[in-house]
């Protein structure tokens, strides 16, 4: 027998009130973790930025579309390295269910500025570049539907229609690319801007946005301030910002995912802890005399105080393990069919050592006041005695 | 008085407040028990009989005077202290036994000798042989509520003497149980203070269980009376 034998009977001597404990922290701590996994995926973006990449978005809101013309004037600022442009498909497959993230690239200069993001091959990018039709495609959505190099395939727009009325482009898959960041998410595919502003029926000359790189992160803020002046009063104003705070800004659009999970599982903790901190004193009020007896045999007041918080830290360490368990598997189960809503969504080991941080912390403050309790009791008083 | 008593009282008063009124349970108490005694305290309800026997396991302390038991003066000690002196050196027997009913005969018995350095091997030996003792090996693995009471009193007789303390401190240990079944524990606790030299000192009601001591002490209005009784 030892210490942790000790604790572990005393935990399960009712068996359905450690029971009911623990299956009152597993769902705090399953809620915790799905929302902080969605939280870290929403995020996600902010991960994969660099340093010394801007956005120029419309300053009107980054839905509203810049003219082309930007794209050689914005090249020509003091400080930009590279730029390159984008615009929004609005793709599915098939079925307009079947989303799937489609952006219209300018193709030789989008590969260079983003090459960091995704491992592009010489291949495929001499490809990509010499196909107007071409495609490049994400591995985890070529995977999704099956798609290999070689693949014509159908790609529809729910904003955009063709000239001819159609709302489908015809594009060849001329490469399948992985990531080269773990953060970066390959559910999406590129198209020739070239060859999508050719065909559609509104919008030609028109971009989604501008992403550039510059000289060095130093010269950042006079990049954009740049910029921006240069486009001030006109038609098109723009917004520029760094790759990291429009990502942060495009999360913000669908509400504050921290706080929503702060407040959440702020409420979830609250309840918790006074659930099972309350349950524990009584807990071990009911074993008042037993206390008693082992400070009689000699057990130290210290090392009573360390038994009750064992306890606690014990219940805590298994409701959330199990809790933890169970938002990885609904993570697990939830990643397929929301990959291209929520890409990226996993059980990340900065969320586990959190949830480890929060276990030690909640079982610390629901053993405080009973294992005080117990270290101050005195053995005459509960003996009944003297 | 002799300087050689395992246990000696010199002085010792203690009381204690109630509302406005100060009641005194002793004043200047004196007491010398020798080592290998058996002694048992008797006295009327309210006389001091278990408040002695927590001043002498260092559970409560004396207004003033002195407590020397095993050549330490315990009044002095502070609660970490006595806890360890405590596990060194005495071993308790209650009137319900107290064992913890999460665990087995075995484990019970096995739970002062967590206090000590022995390893498993070594505390599984010290367990055992104390089962032995209380002849209990077989019931090692049984639970509180799968014994008698004779059979658990015998379990917290040997959890008292597993770590082999030089005093025992009986409160009542026949108080709940049959005629037969005290008759038992007597007789165990007669064998440990006989053969094994353990000096043991028991709070009795039961003028019957106090015939087992070599000595009994009526303790009244905060003062002994000794008698000798035959076993």
């Amino acid at each position: 027998m030892n210490d942790f034998l000790l604790v572990r009977k005393n935990l399960f001597r009712k068996k359905l009130r450690a029971i009911l404990m623990i299956v009152s922290i597993l769902i705090a701590f399953a809620i915790f973790g799905v929302l902080a996994a969605f939280e870290r995926a929403f995020n996600a973006g902010e991960d994969v930025s660099e340093a010394d990449r801007l956005v120029v978005v419309n300053k009107i809101n980054f839905t509203q579309p810049l003219p082309i013309a930007y794209f050689n004037r914005i090249a020509a600022v003091e400080g930009v390295r590279q730029v390159t442009f984008a615009n929004w498909f609005g793709g599915y497959y098939q079925d307009p269910k079947n989303f799937v993230i489609v952006m219209a690239v300018e193709p030789e200069t989008y590969l260079k500025v983003t090459g960091t993001d995704f491992a592009f091959t010489p291949e495929m990018t001499q490809a990509f570049v010499r196909n107007r039709t071409g495609t490049l495609v994400g591995r985890a959505l070529a995977e999704k539907w099956g798609w290999k190099v070689g693949d014509r395939i159908p790609i529809s727009s729910s904003i955009f229609s063709q000239k001819n009325g159609t709302h489908t482009w015809d594009v060849t898959i001329v490469g399948i690319f992985d990531k080269n960041k773990p953060q970066a998410d390959t559910n999406l595919m590129f198209i020739q801007y070239p060859y999508f502003d050719e065909t559609r029926s509104f919008g030609k000359d028109t971009i989604g946005w501008l992403v550039l790189k510059t000289a060095s992160s130093a010269v950042n803020d006079q990049v954009i301030k740049t910029i921006d002046q240069m486009f001030a009063n006109s038609s098109w104003e723009t917004a520029t910002d760094t790759e990291k705070a429009f990502n942060k800004a495009f999360v913000a659009q669908l509400g504050n995912i921290a706080l929503i999970v702060t407040l959440v599982v702020g409420a979830a903790f609250v309840t918790i802890l006074m659930i099972v901190g309350n349950t524990m004193v009584m807990a071990i009020r009911e074993r008042t005399r037993e206390i008693a007896v082992l400070k009689t045999l000699g057990f130290s007041g210290a090392r009573v105080l360390r038994l009750v918080l064992g306890e606690t830290l014990l219940l805590a360490v298994i409701g959330g393990t199990l809790g933890l368990g169970l938002a990885t598997l609904a993570t697990l189960l939830m990643r397929q069919s929301l990959s291209m809503f929520v890409p990226g969504l996993r059980m990340s080991p900065e969320i586990v050592l959190t949830a480890v941080g929060f276990m030690i912390l909640l079982g610390l403050a629901t053993g405080l006041v009973p294992a005080l309790n117990a270290f101050r009791l005195k053995i005459v008083e509960a003996m009944g005695r003297g | 008085m002799s300087d050689t008593s395992l246990v000696r009282l010199a002085g010792v008063s203690k009381g204690f407040v109630k509302g406005k009124d100060a009641i005194t349970i002793f004043e200047r108490l004196d007491l010398a028990i020798p080592q290998g005694d058996f002694v048992a305290v008797m006295g009327p309800s309210g006389s001091g009989k278990s408040t002695l026997l927590n001043l002498l396991g260092g559970i409560d302390r004396p207004d003033s005077g002195e407590i020397h038991i095993a050549g330490s003066r315990i009044d002095t000690l502070s609660e970490g202290q006595l806890s360890q002196w405590r596990a060194a050196t005495i071993g308790f027997v209650f009137q319900f036994y107290n064992l913890m009913p999460m665990l087995t005969a075995a484990q019970n018995v096995e739970l002062p000798l967590l206090l000590t350095r022995l390893g498993k091997a070594e505390r599984r030996t010290h367990v055992e042989t104390a089962l032995k003792i209380v002849n209990l090996a077989d019931r090692a693995k049984h639970y509180p509520r799968e014994m008698s009471g004779g059979q658990q009193q015998r379990v917290a007789i040997a959890r008292a003497i597993v770590s082999d303390p030089e005093l025992l401190l009986c409160d009542e240990p026949t108080g709940d149980l049959d005629r037969a079944s005290a008759d038992e524990i007597l007789g165990m606790l007669t064998i440990l203070n006989r053969d094994l030299g353990k000096t043991i000192v028991m709070v009795t009601h039961d003028p019957a269980a106090a015939r087992y001591a070599s000595r009994t002490l009526h303790l009244d209005k905060g003062h002994f009376e000794e008698k000798e009784l035959a076993a």
